[in-house]
């Protein structure tokens, strides 16, 4: 059941320039999923709005949640400067998560770009113990390779940079031809470009494959209508081909949007 | 203490209801409110046939508020009246359905098939800043809201209720055409039209361009509005824009408001409404207010 509730903030550390790490400590963590999201609010009156931001770790016996998120205006700069003890309310458990079953018995590869990144983390570790081991393709700007190590405990990483200062230069398709990954399945999570590059290999290679989208959100649990994207089939909400990102998705089928 | 209210035949067990739009028709609230406990639900606006909406972004914070330009999406009435009204009647609410339409024949057509069906009220929604046609159009003249809430009141076998825009010169007037034209009750307000514009990429934040400002940011606005139309007209007024507390919605009323609506702070507080209906009582008993009817238009002059 969804909730919203007063968290603690247990820890908070810069990964990288602009890109902040924050384990809450939160009684949701028992119904999280991996590619789940929460929203978080800023406390401060001037802005209201929850923010979406993804569930990066879940702990379910701490009962802690992990984001990891990137610092772009002012309610994540609000955040970025909680620090242990400070207290915040977040509303959740939002949005549908990914499919660990999808994964069991087939080859599947992990693609992350950007802020896109953090969300694959708890997949990887679920699809990990549930025996399916996933290669993972992570997509950065630079050569700050921010929790690149600690998929690493989860299956072989690839690392792709838009500078080529580490792995190969180019993005996570670049990555994924360059070290001829084959794949039954992908589950992704980034940038609306990289999502869309996605889908189209995804179609050419005839293969499997679940996006995390994302969209200017108010409500968060599917009755504003603001956070709508295109799907191919009329769905049972809407009845006009619009999807509801924050309750339907954040995760699609590739096949099932056009973006 | 009496918490009810009557708003044009139709009884209230308490003076809060649900903005239309902000609220969908309370299946995504009931994991946070209980929806007997609300005065009534107001759906979301509905068609005589599914409306796409439009493009996003369609949402936008801004200083204590948001801007929506949703478009009014809809999965029109058909499956309103097989899915939304079943649903919200397993509840011991009132039921009260806006209406939108593009032309006067749309809304006639949505407001006929509504006779047929178990629901409380009409609110029909002449205010809607986002879609280019209709909507508005029918908002903004004294004359074509006096025409096509005549058409309606002719058509209707429910009580109506009239959706202002605040987007006027002269709220009063139009109160008193959509009274003059035999409204039942008028609901105000809807949202101002806004603009945002990020200075980084130097393009409007809103596809739509512009959108409804809504949110604590307009609530002086509303309250201003709901006093001088509650005093132009006889018939009731319900009162909306930005409560987010019983402080907000016991101001309204004291402005001449009969009954509140929460619309935007559902958004950021899902039990808004449940705060708010309980805080009213509570405020009831600390200034020993035996009938809510003795806050309506209280505020002393």
């Amino acid at each position: 059941m969804k909730k919203k509730v007063r968290a603690r903030i247990l820890s908070q550390n810069m990964l990288t320039e602009g890109i902040y790490d924050m384990w809450l400590s939160t009684e949701l963590a028992k119904e999280a999923r991996a590619g789940q999201f929460i929203g978080i609010y800023t406390g401060h009156e001037a802005h209201l709005l929850p923010r979406p931001i993804s569930i990066c770790e879940v702990d379910r016996e701490k009962e802690a949640l992990r984001v990891v998120y990137r610092a772009v205006g002012r309610g994540t700069e609000i955040f970025s400067a909680w620090q242990p003890g400070d207290e915040a309310d977040i509303l959740g458990v939002l949005g549908n998560g990914y499919s660990i079953e999808t994964g069991r018995g087939k080859q599947v590869v992990l693609m992350g770009g950007g802020i896109g990144i953090p969300p694959m983390l708890q997949l990887a570790k679920d699809l990990w113990a549930a025996g399916t081991h996933a290669e993972i393709v992570l997509g950065y700007r630079d050569n700050q390779l921010f929790l690149k190590e600690e998929f690493e405990k989860y299956g072989k990483v690839y690392a792709a940079t838009e500078d080529g200062s580490v792995g190969t230069k180019g993005n996570v398709l670049t990555a994924m031809e360059a070290e001829h990954l084959k794949a039954d399945v992908i589950m992704a999570c980034g940038p609306l470009p990289m999502l869309r590059a996605v889908k189209r290999y995804a179609e050419e290679k005839r293969i499997e494959a679940y996006l995390s989208l994302e969209e200017r959100m108010a409500c968060g649990v599917g009755a504003c209508l603001g956070c709508v994207c295109k799907t191919t089939h009329k769905d049972a909400h809407s009845h006009v081909n619009n999807a509801r990102i924050c309750t339907d998705g954040p995760v699609f089928d590739a096949r099932e949007v056009e973006i | 203490m009496n918490t009810k209210v009557t708003i044009a035949g139709v009884e209230l067990k308490n003076p809060v209801m649900t903005a239309s739009g902000t609220f969908g028709s309370g299946m995504e609230y009931s994991d946070f409110v209980d929806l007997n406990k609300l005065g009534a639900v107001v759906t979301k606006g509905v068609a005589s046939v599914p409306w796409p909406g439009n493009p996003v972004p369609r949402v936008a914070e801004t200083y204590g508020g948001m801007l929506n330009a949703i478009g009014l999406q809809n999965p029109g009435i058909d499956v309103f009246v097989e899915r939304d009204i079943p649903f919200l009647r397993q509840f011991d609410t009132k039921v009260i359905v806006n209406v939108c339409g593009k032309s006067v024949e749309d809304y006639l057509a949505v407001v006929e098939r509504l006779g047929d069906t178990d629901v409380d009220m009409l609110e029909i929604n002449v205010s809607c800043p986002n879609v280019k046609e209709g909507a508005i159009a029918f908002g903004q003249k004294a004359e074509s809201l006096y025409d096509i809430t005549s058409q309606i009141k002719k058509k209707a076998k429910q009580p109506v209720m009239m959706k202002l825009s605040p987007n006027v010169t002269d709220i009063a007037e139009m109160a008193k055409a959509a009274e003059a034209a035999g409204a039942d009750a008028i609901s105000l307000i809807n949202t101002l039209t806004g603009m945002k514009i990020d200075v980084h990429k130097r393009s409007f934040v809103l596809a739509n361009k512009t959108g409804g400002l809504s949110g604590p940011a307009i609530k002086p606005v509303a309250v201003r509005m709901v006093y001088q139309a509650s005093h132009a007209v006889n018939i009731p007024v319900i009162g909306m824009g930005g409560i987010g507390s019983f402080e907000d919605a016991i101001e309204f009323l004291l402005a001449g408001a009969s009954a509140v609506a929460v619309g935007a702070m559902n958004f950021v507080n899902p039990y808004t409404t449940m705060e708010v209906i309980k805080g009213i009582e509570a405020y009831m008993q600390k200034y020993g207010v035996e009938d809510i009817k003795e806050l309506i238009g209280g505020v002393r002059e």
